[in-house]
């Protein structure tokens, strides 16, 4: 077997470890969010942390960004500051009604 | 006839294919355009007085089945572009296939949820929640659509392309599976954000 056939070998392996690990995480965010009755405040975090790390694996893996250049990660770092700061907006918002300022 | 520059080789500046820069700008865009609305989301959430349970409206046993579908296609997707680099054109055909065939799953489970709310006279004029839930599940079912249409396109011209130069489908096959990974992606957030909190 070429090392070719043996590389891509070994991807596919990944994406099937990557599938299955998505299936189970999809699981537990429901589970935790049916049975747990965990207050408001974590569970939003354990949903959240929880769907971070499925798009962490998505991206790194299915998106092949783990083995990506530079120039793309450059790109995505500027998007995810913007991403962060368009999430700010509103949240600052918020709290400013809050402390009446 | 004029060849396309730096779409088989990368260009040796950016060390990326002009096809792979071009769909990686893009999807940043798109980022910025569920950015907006998650905004907005946030926004219509803390200044509500009141902010309902998703799973209390809407139908949770179906998005967990709708989400392991996206999941699935992802597989199936990423399979298809391992097909092509193996030169095994059939396998690619047949998972481009089941790709689009797990998309239009995920569309039919959406049209079920979407008719039973109308039908109980849930609109998005009914309260802010539906609103946003019809705005951003909308926008990924578009996104959803346009991800079919061009798997569909390559899956059934891809065997000209594939003749005339594989690496350039390979290609072409990857960008399109980073936009439908990108859709799954969204969909990933959406699903707990929407039904879950």
């Amino acid at each position: 077997m070429s090392n070719h056939a043996e590389e891509m070998d070994r991807h596919i392996r990944t994406y099937l470890l990557v599938f299955g690990s998505l299936i189970v995480l999809t699981l537990i965010t429901v589970a935790s969010s049916q049975f747990l009755h965990l207050p408001i405040g974590p569970h939003i975090a354990v949903a959240l942390i929880i769907a971070t790390i499925k798009a962490t694996l998505v991206a790194c893996f299915f998106m092949h960004l783990i083995s990506e250049r530079k120039l793309i990660m450059a790109v995505l770092g500027l998007t995810v500051f913007f991403f962060f700061v368009l999430l700010l907006v509103p949240a600052m918002t918020a709290l400013s009604h809050e402390t009446g300022h | 006839m004029l060849e396309l520059p730096y779409i088989v080789e990368p260009r040796p500046d950016t060390g990326l294919t002009n096809g792979k820069l071009g769909i990686w700008l893009f999807l940043a865009s798109e980022v910025m355009l569920f950015g907006g609305l998650f905004a907005a989301y946030i926004m219509l959430r803390v200044g509500g007085p009141t902010w309902p349970v998703g799973a209390d409206i809407l139908n949770v046993p179906m998005a967990t089945f709708n989400t392991v579908v996206l999941i699935t296609s992802s597989i199936t997707m990423v399979m298809a572009w391992a097909a092509l680099m193996r030169r095994n054109y059939g396998t690619y055909q047949l998972y481009m296939f089941a790709t689009v065939g797990l998309g239009l799953v995920f569309l039919t489970v959406k049209y079920f949820e979407y008719s039973h709310k109308l039908h109980d006279g849930l609109y998005p004029s009914t309260s802010t929640f539906l609103a946003i839930y019809f705005t951003l599940t909308g926008l990924h079912m578009l996104h959803v659509i346009a991800g079919m249409v061009v798997i569909t396109y390559f899956a059934l011209a891809g065997r000209s392309m594939f003749r005339k130069n594989p690496q350039w489908l390979t290609n072409r096959v990857e960008h399109t599976g980073l936009f439908w990974h990108f859709v799954d992606l969204v969909w990933i957030f959406l699903f707990p954000v929407l039904y879950l909190m």
